[in-house]
Formats: structure tokens, sequence, C-alpha cells
């Protein structure tokens, strides 16, 4: 008897849980897949059946076509630049040195930011002007004599979004760096004692050892940062605001929806931003369960 | 610590670059707040302020007070419910599991990586029909939005740690007759302590950093500090080094917080990727 009250109270609980989610995740998704599969353009609800339409318009939409490139140069550029970065990091702090704790707490800090704080930052160092007007970063190497370095960050023709990857790298390379440290810290030291001992050097070492038994460390963060690159949209608004050179689907959703009303098309990016999550999610989410599991 | 000794010193001059470039922002932040609007300049932003003044914080917080108290009366809230929720909920799915509970649990986890942009119409238009007619759109709407999508990571977090402890500990309670919710009560909750800081920091910094849900769920007068940021760097009046003294106002609680509780913060991140 006491079991069964127990049973039924905890699933009455537990209950609010499961039916907000249900609601506000999965029910709002199928609303969202209906409006996309609607003509609904102007402020009144317009459920008139369009088929794929919306879709279909969006591949031949220019400034689709532009997200698209934009969100491949993005996420290229970020996830090899944090993944690159990150393993450097946790690779130089994991041997042993003095300070470590410091210098981990540094490389991590920007990740406490928000988006709109690094982008506004960011907005002024990266000051495209020129001559003698020139600030941000691009005084910094002039002072250096770098100044071959000088350039138009994020109003670069064609890739200046990788302009704004960079400050993205800045944010969260930490981050790649700690779940790399967390990997590495996992790994006995009886291996590479080992390895030692048969003659390997310490590149050899990390080579042949290391780097394959963080592969599922390395899997994590490209699916984690590919992810986050899919759904960039503050750090973009806050360094340039809504302009179309370094637009991606994140913003033009917002700005069509909200600003142009076009409910239609917004439903349809926002969907198929969805949909791209969802391929590198869930087979990550499946993945992770399987293993946790079988410990 | 056998690991290579031979002159691993020189690993800090590359340490030492590296933290300069992470450092790089927040020395412009600082400095140019604290110069005097006479010694703002474009062309000078990376020399040091000739004496401290605090005329940029002044005239920042003068105009960003009023979204800084949004944001403080929105995340409070939204932090301490969806902790308390996702306790509850990760004691449960840990330690109660009824038919259906592993099933359950990965379509909640997938509900904190969708982009917000596939929900983003249906809950405007839910929030316009229900909540702004009687009064609760702006602030509230928020809150409740920050509480509903933080739900997934919330439980994920306490049910990695509930699922740590062993079953033993409940069943010697359950011999002793304490109930589902005596259980929790007295012997769950006081050990959890540390997770719930975790999860509340974890949650006050995503909801004080969140951008897309504040900037299509508030209007004018309920701005939390983010879109308030935003719209004070997109206008072409506020000079720049206002700019950098609010984004410093803007970033300080979250930083305060990783600074006073660094490992706390470390491991709500590493949480975010699964591995709780």
């Amino acid at each position: 008897m006491h079991r069964d009250k127990d049973r039924y109270l905890s699933i009455i609980l537990i209950s609010p849980s499961i039916l907000a989610v249900l609601i506000f995740v999965y029910g709002f998704i199928a609303w969202s897949v209906r409006v996309s599969l609607s003509q609904w353009k102007g402020l009144n609800p317009d459920y008139t059946w369009a088929g794929l339409t919306n879709y279909i318009n969006l591949f031949s939409d220019p400034r689709f076509l532009v997200d698209v490139r934009n969100t491949l140069i993005f996420t290229g550029v970020f996830v090899i630049g944090c993944i690159l970065l990150g393993f450097i990091l946790a690779v130089m702090l994991d041997q042993g040195l003095r300070g470590e704790g410091f210098f981990r707490s540094l490389f991590l800090f920007p990740m406490a930011i928000s988006y709109i704080v690094t982008g506004v930052v960011w907005r002024w160092l990266m000051n495209p002007a020129e001559g003698d007007r020139l600030s941000g970063f691009n005084l910094l190497f002039s002072y250096l004599h770098l100044d071959f370095l000088i350039n138009k960050w994020h109003t670069t023709e064609t890739w200046g979004i990788a302009a704004i990857a960079l400050a993205a790298i800045w944010q969260m390379s930490g981050y790649t760096m700690a779940i790399y440290l967390a990997g590495l810290r996992s790994i006995p030291d009886e291996l590479r004692e080992a390895a030692r001992i048969d003659g390997a050097s310490e590149f050899q070492i990390y080579r042949h050892i290391i780097l394959p038994l963080l592969s599922p460390v390395t899997l994590s963060a490209l699916i984690i940062l590919g992810h986050m690159s899919l759904k960039v949209f503050d750090l973009i608004i806050a360094v340039a605001g809504k302009q179309l050179p370094l637009d991606v689907p994140a913003i033009y959703m917002w700005q069509t929806t909200f600003d142009g009303l076009f409910y239609g098309r917004g439903a349809a990016i926002g969907i198929l931003l969805l949909v791209s999550v969802a391929i590198l999610i869930i087979p990550y989410i499946r993945y992770t369960l399987r293993t946790e599991a079988q410990q | 610590m056998n690991r290579l000794r031979l002159g691993k010193n020189w690993l800090y001059i590359p340490l030492i670059a590296m933290a300069i470039f992470y450092l790089i922002p927040m020395y412009v932040m600082l400095v140019t707040g604290f110069k005097s609007f006479a010694e703002v300049d474009l062309k000078t932003m990376w020399n040091l302020p000739q004496g401290i003044h605090f005329d940029n914080y002044v005239e920042a917080f003068s105009q960003l007070a009023p979204s800084l108290w949004n944001s403080f009366i929105m995340v409070i809230p939204a932090a301490i419910i969806s902790s308390m929720l996702g306790s509850l909920n990760g004691y449960i799915l840990a330690k109660w599991k009824f038919r259906g509970a592993d099933f359950i649990f990965p379509f909640i986890l997938f509900g904190m990586f969708i982009p917000y942009q596939s929900i983003l119409i249906p809950l405007v238009i839910f929030i316009n029909n229900t909540l702004r007619p009687i009064g609760l759109g702006g602030i509230p709407a928020l809150i409740l939005a920050h509480i509903i999508y933080g739900i997934p990571i919330t439980t994920l977090t306490f049910r990695n740690y509930y699922a740590s402890l062993p079953q033993e500990l409940l069943e010697a309670a359950k011999i002793d007759g304490a109930d589902m919710l005596g259980i929790y009560r007295h012997i769950l909750l006081p050990i959890s302590i540390p997770s719930f800081v975790v999860v509340l920091i974890w949650q006050f910094t995503s909801a004080w950093n969140d951008f897309l849900f504040a900037v299509v769920l508030t209007g004018n007068r309920s701005w939390p500090i983010t879109v308030a940021l935003n719209n004070m760097a997109g206008s072409q009046i506020i000079s720049w080094n206002v700019q950098m003294a609010g984004s410093l106002l803007a970033a300080l609680p979250t930083l305060l917080v990783y600074i006073f509780l660094g490992q706390y913060f470390l491991r709500g991140l590493l949480a975010g990727s699964l591995k709780g």
C-alpha cells in the first residue's frame, strides 16, 4: 500500500514538468510546423494551407542562401578554432605547471559573460575605420608594426562572418579546453608511463595514445560547438546589428517574423534550424545515454 | 608528477600570451570606463587612464539602472523555481523510476538543445493570448519561459547527481518508514546543496545572459539588461566609452558569481554537454 502511494505521488509530482515540456517544446514545434505550411503573413493568423511553398521559396531566396553560406563559414572557423585552441590549452595546462588553476580560470571566464557584452566590446575592437581613424585591434597592430594584419574585420566582403567567429572563439574556446582537460585527467598515468618506458617520445605519446583516447571528447565538442554555431544570433546582433552581409538563419527568422510579419516563412526557417540541430543532437543523446547505461 | 620535466617552463610564454589575448576585451572595458569624458578618444583607446574617473559608469548606470533591476527581479525567481523543479524531477527520474521513465528522459533532454526560433511564434502567440491580457506579459512571461525551457538542464544535472547516490541510502530510510517525500526532504535535499549551487548558478547565468526570449517577450519598460545594452550600443547618440562602462555593468553580476563560485560554474558547464 505504502509503496503504491509513493509511486502515484512521484508520478503526480513530475507530471507538471513533463506536461510543460510536452506542450512548450513538442506542442509548440508541431504548431510551428503548421504555421510553416500556411500562407500566414501579416498581423492576423491565416492558416490557409500552402504545402511546402515556404520551404521551397527559401531555397531560391538569395538572402537565405547567404545565410547558409554564412553559417557554413562561421561553423568552420568557430568549430576548428575552438577545438584547436581548446586542445592546445588543455595539453599545456595538463603538464603540471604551477599556476595551472589561475590560467584555467582565466581562459574560462568569457563563458560567464553574455554574447551581447562580448559583441558590444568586440564591435569596438574590430573597428574597421582606416587611416588616422585607426582604432581597436588595427591600431594595436600598427603599434606593433604588424601593419599587414590590419583588416576590415566583419565588414570584409563574403568572409566578414569569420571575424564574428573570432569573437565567438574568444568566448567558447575555454569551454572546449575544460572538456579536453577533463578528458586528459581521466587517462591513467600508467598508460603514458608504459609508452615512455617503451621509448616513445612525448609527441608520439600524444599522437598515438592520447589523441585516440580523446576522440569521444572531440566528438562531443564537435557536436556541442556545431549546434551552437547553427544557433548563433545575439553575438552578430551586438557586433553589427541586422546587416544583410552578416545575416544567419536565426536572425532572418526573427526579422522576417517580428519585423516583416512573414509568419509562414519565419516558421519554416525555425523548423529548418530545428532539423539541422536534431540531426546532430539526437544521435548524440542516444549515444550518451547508451554509454551511461553500460557503465 | 612524472611528466616530462625537461625545460617545461617555456610553456609559460604561450600561456601568458594566451592570457593576454583573453584579457584584452576586459582591459579595454576597464580602461575606457575609468577615463574622463575629456580623455576618451578612439585613437588612444589602448592608453591607461590619467587618474580614475567615474563619469562613464555614472552615465551608463543612470541609463541602465531600470533594466539591471528588471534583470535581477527576473533572474532570481527563474533560477530558484527552475532549480527546485529540476531537483524534484531529478529525484523522481533517478530514484522512483515509473514505467516509461527511461523513455521520457531523452525527450526532456532534447528540449535543452532546440533552437528557440522553432518555438518562438507559438510562444509569443501563447503569451499574448494568455498572460498579457491579465497583466502578466513582460517580465513574468520571461520568467515563465526561463523556467520551462530550463527544465531539461536542471532535471539532467540533478538526475545525474541523485543517480550517483547509493540505493541503500533510500532503502534504509524506507525500512524506517520514511515515505517518498520524507526521504527527499530529510535525506536527499540536505546533501544536494552543492548541486543546487551548480544549478542555481547555471540558471542565473543563462537567464541573465539571454537575449532572444528577452527581445521578443519584453517591451521598453521591462527590458532586461542584455536588450537595453544592445539598444544602447545600436544608438548613434551614446558614445562608445559609455557603452564600454555599460558592458562592464551588464557583465559584473555573472562575473562576480564566476570569480567567487568558479568551481560550481565549471561543473554546470560540463553538465551542459551531458557529462554530469
